[in-house]
């Protein structure tokens, strides 16, 4: 029998929505039999258009804001602007988002369309919180094919015969 | 080496050439072997992660000039 692997992806941004994609296909591919459980802000992981995801650099002191551009010198500047600064520019976190796509890109990491497929196609089984699809005003057409709805319970009875959770 | 299919997962990074390597060997039948060609410095240990759980062989991993070649038999 094959080893499980359930996630409860909770988080809605850029960045945090690598960590339940890369686990979720690397575990199908070694042989486990992954469920994902997406709840609060990690539904907008499952939503059909993606572009909700960016990233915020504002409170985030872990984050290095290097330039995907220009010479190496210049890649190498940590560009430290104080949150006072980022939190009164508006559009910051549409150029902190575009500049990590383009970051994303040049390391040869895949998108987040890309990854979630390779999960689909791997048959990691994705299920949406019903109680937050309804507490957010989603239709469940906002949502990508092969989606489950449901709650706390049905997650339970796979997490619970599972050898790893992680929460996300 | 002799092989029968080769990957080329150059420039891909975590987990691109475990995922495409997992699909490759799939189009392969018993006991035949796949060549791939990384550049990520991780493949190195996640190969021999992946042929551990996998039960597909590693039957050598080399490295020259940054790049990584695996060749692995599957199970």
């Amino acid at each position: 029998m094959s080893k499980k692997l359930a996630i409860i992806a909770t988080k809605g941004t850029l960045d945090w929505a690598y960590p339940p994609y890369i686990l979720a296909s690397t575990a199908a591919a070694l042989g486990y039999e992954v469920q994902v459980f997406f709840t609060f802000y990690g539904l907008q992981l499952v939503r059909k258009d993606l572009s909700a995801l960016k990233v915020s650099p504002l409170g985030n002191p872990g984050m290095p804001m290097k330039m995907p551009f220009g010479p190496k010198w210049f890649r190498a500047i940590n560009w430290n602007i104080p949150n006072i600064i980022q939190a009164n520019i508006p559009g910051f976190e549409t150029l902190a988002t575009a500049l990590m796509k383009q970051t994303i890109k040049n390391n040869g990491v895949a998108t987040i369309a890309e990854l979630r497929e390779l999960c689909q196609e791997a048959e990691v089984k994705f299920i949406a919180c019903q109680m937050t699809v309804e507490l957010f005003g989603f239709e469940h057409s906002d949502f990508i094919d092969g989606l489950e709805f449901a709650g706390a319970a049905m997650f339970f009875d796979f997490a619970g015969e599972s050898d790893i959770c992680l929460y996300i | 080496m002799n092989f029968d299919k080769e990957l080329d997962a150059r420039g891909l990074n975590c987990p691109l050439p475990i995922l495409r390597t997992k699909k490759s060997l799939a189009e392969l039948t018993a006991g035949q072997v796949l060549k791939v060609i990384a550049t990520d410095p991780g493949s190195v240990k996640d190969m021999q992660a992946f042929a551990k759980q996998t039960g597909n062989e590693l039957l050598s991993s080399a490295e020259a000039g940054g790049e990584f070649m695996f060749f692995l038999k599957k199970k």
